[in-house]
């Protein structure tokens, strides 16, 4: 059995930063592995320690700094890794929710995979779209918002526990292949170990453009184009206790018990 | 012209956020002078059909499809419905069950699609406004088609009231079943354990910027100081370091303490939707940029490891 892991590099912002354009000045930013793709990671490392003769792979659309982050999840035991890069995406300011699919797509059509596992959401862009929209360019089966899985391969059916609002879940069966975006919380991640860092070393990482892909330059073209970046103004009227902790900590001691607190 | 917007429902109620998509609708199809069409698929359809019928609605079409959602259903139903009706903007829910759809009505649509949109315009293009890293900075996106789909944020529109003139007109969609390969079998309630936070007075949160299980005992401290129930933001109930009916938020529970007070929390929109109907918010973060504090009655822009044990100490 195959698991195809889609992974992310997210860009992290600083608490203090400007804006460059139509992104953040890179000064402020640092970048990370999603952190629900280190949940579904950790979902297919887990699968693939219980059944036998499972291969777990990643994929990722991204420059080649994200190299740094596919090899955390290597370490934390994928097999191996493709990144799909091409100058041509550098231009775009974002990648929509089709183009995504269409990329991470052709991969997993040169991959076949039995199930496939996205986070949720990524944590900088926060689209929310591209498992689902991954699974219908796909024709698979999917169910977004996993926070339980239950795998039975020899039935075909993923069994499901799907996070709803309000502490509900649903509970649902999926056909395989299918793709499934996963919840933060379905799981303990685990750290990557000394060793799985320098196994990681060794792992196959292919590089992918979109030639070796046989996708032409048209699978970029998206009719969605991001026009402005900015700070919102804040609605906010918070009142805020300034000084050293010792004088904030006073006044909002002060507030509380005006409010009755700790009386 | 026509703007299409989509209900939701659960377990035998409309949810709210269908009230707000109407809201949506209407401030679009004013907009652009177009129709407004709102659709409910599955559940109650008579029932919901009703309610749904908001002034400034000209159609309302019920689909009969099952009681409770099924994407592979609500994908077909809408697509068929979108031929039909032929929508410039659907306006769709992003809730849990909007991202379990919404992608594959727009990618059968082959129309563009997005998501969690917080704000809409239209001057020659649809101009949709999103929030980007975790809401510190937002973003405009321009559509350059005539057709769009759009995922709107719970909670950002006021919602609709009142009685209109719509028609009510039931739509029939074929569903292939063959295509149909997810069944939902049940629901489960999360056990609740010997606290509820919803009934707290004072809750004292606390989230990510605790950093170790370890340090969780300088909040505690400072609940037990002020008599207020602890509670909190959602990577420390996935951590394990709280039990889940301690978690505040959209997935957690929706809590209207008079006093509630958010140490080194971000403000997320999944946990403000939990915890905005608090008399008095009180923030503790380091990050002068953190949307907790554009809800915020009170703040202080520290190191929760500084205030927090000072706060603590002038209740004891
Ligand atoms: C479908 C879905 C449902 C969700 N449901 C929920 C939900 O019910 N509840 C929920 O909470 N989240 C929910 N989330 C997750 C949500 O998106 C956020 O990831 C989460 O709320 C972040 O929690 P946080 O604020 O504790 O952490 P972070 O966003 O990491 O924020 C930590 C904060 O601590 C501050 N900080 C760090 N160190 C210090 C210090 N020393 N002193 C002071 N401040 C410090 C930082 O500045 C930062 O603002 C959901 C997400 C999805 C996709
Ligand atoms: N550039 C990318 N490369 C690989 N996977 C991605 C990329 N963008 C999004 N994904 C996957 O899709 C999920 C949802 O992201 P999004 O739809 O962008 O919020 C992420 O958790 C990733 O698993």
């Amino acid at each position: 059995m195959k698991i195809l892991v889609t992974v992310k590099e997210v860009t992290v912002v600083d608490d203090e930063f400007e804006i460059d354009g139509l992104s953040i000045d890179d000064r402020y930013v640092t970048y990370d592995l999603n952190e629900w793709d280190e949940y579904a990671v950790e979902e297919a490392v887990t699968i693939a320690e219980d059944v036998e003769d499972v291969e777990v792979v990643t994929v990722t659309v991204g420059p080649e700094r994200a190299d740094e982050t596919i090899r955390q999840a290597l370490a934390k035991g994928a097999d191996r890794a493709v990144r799909v890069w091409d100058d041509r995406l550098a231009e775009a300011s974002m990648l929509d929710p089709a183009t995504k699919a269409r990329l991470l797509g052709a991969v997993a059509e040169e991959e076949d995979p039995d199930l496939v596992l996205t986070g949720v959401q990524s944590g900088d862009d926060s689209l929310g779209a591209t498992g689902v929209s991954l699974a219908e360019r796909l024709e698979m089966g999917w169910a977004a918002v996993v926070n339980q899985l239950d795998l039975s391969a020899d039935e075909g059916v993923a069994h499901v526990h799907r996070e709803l609002e309000g502490g509900v879940d649903e509970i649902s069966d999926v056909e395989l292949p299918a793709v499934l975006t996963i919840q933060t919380g379905i799981n303990d991640p685990r750290y990557a170990s000394l060793r799985g860092i320098r196994q990681a070393q060794s792992k196959d990482l292919a590089v992918k453009s979109l030639d070796d892909l046989g996708l032409g330059p048209d699978a970029l073209d998206s009719p969605i184009e991001q026009t402005a970046l900015y700070e919102p103004e804040t609605e906010g009227e918070a009142t805020l206790f300034e000084g050293g902790a010792g004088e904030t900590a006073g006044e909002l001691a002060g507030l509380l018990r005006e409010k009755g607190v700790g009386q | 012209m026509t703007v299409l917007a989509v209900a939701e429902h659960r377990r035998g109620e409309l949810r709210d956020v269908s009230d707000q998509l109407v809201a949506a609708g209407y401030d679009l199809a004013d907009e652009t002078d177009s129709e407004l069409h709102v659709a409910v698929v599955g559940g109650d359809t008579a029932e919901y059909g009703d309610r749904l019928n908001r002034p400034s609605v000209d159609v309302v079409h019920t689909v009969e499809a099952g009681a409770e959602f099924n994407h592979d259903v609500s994908v077909q139903a809408v697509e068929q419905l979108v031929d039909a009706v032929d929508p410039t903007v659907l306006l769709l829910p992003h809730t849990v069950n909007g991202m379990d759809y919404a992608p594959a009505v727009a990618s059968q649509l082959d129309r563009p699609l997005v998501t969690d949109a917080v704000d809409l315009a239209v001057d020659d293009d649809l101009t949709v406004t999103r929030e980007l890293y975790g809401s510190k900075v937002e973003t405009t996106v321009d559509v350059h088609a005539d057709r769009a789909v759009v995922t709107v944020r719970p909670g950002e529109w006021p919602p609709a009231d009142g009685n209109g003139e719509a028609s009510v007109e039931a739509f029939d969609a074929t569903i292939d079943e063959s295509q149909v390969r997810s069944t939902v079998t049940g629901f489960e309630e999360a056990v609740s354990g010997d606290v509820d936070i919803t009934d707290a007075d004072v809750l004292v949160s606390v989230g990510r910027g605790i950093e170790e299980e370890e340090n969780l005992d300088l909040v505690r401290d400072l609940a037990d100081a002020l008599g207020a129930t602890l509670s909190a933001s959602r990577p420390i109930v996935d951590n394990g370091w709280l039990p889940a009916d301690r978690q505040v938020g959209q997935s957690g529970k929706v809590v209207t303490p008079d006093v509630y007070l958010a140490i080194g929390i971000s403000g997320a929109v999944q946990h403000v939707a939990g915890m905005k109907g608090a008399d008095t918010i009180v923030a503790i973060n380091k990050d002068p940029n953190a949307p907790i504090f554009d809800i915020a009655d009170y703040g202080i822009v520290d190191d929760l490891f500084d205030v927090v044990p000072a706060l603590t100490e002038e209740f004891q």
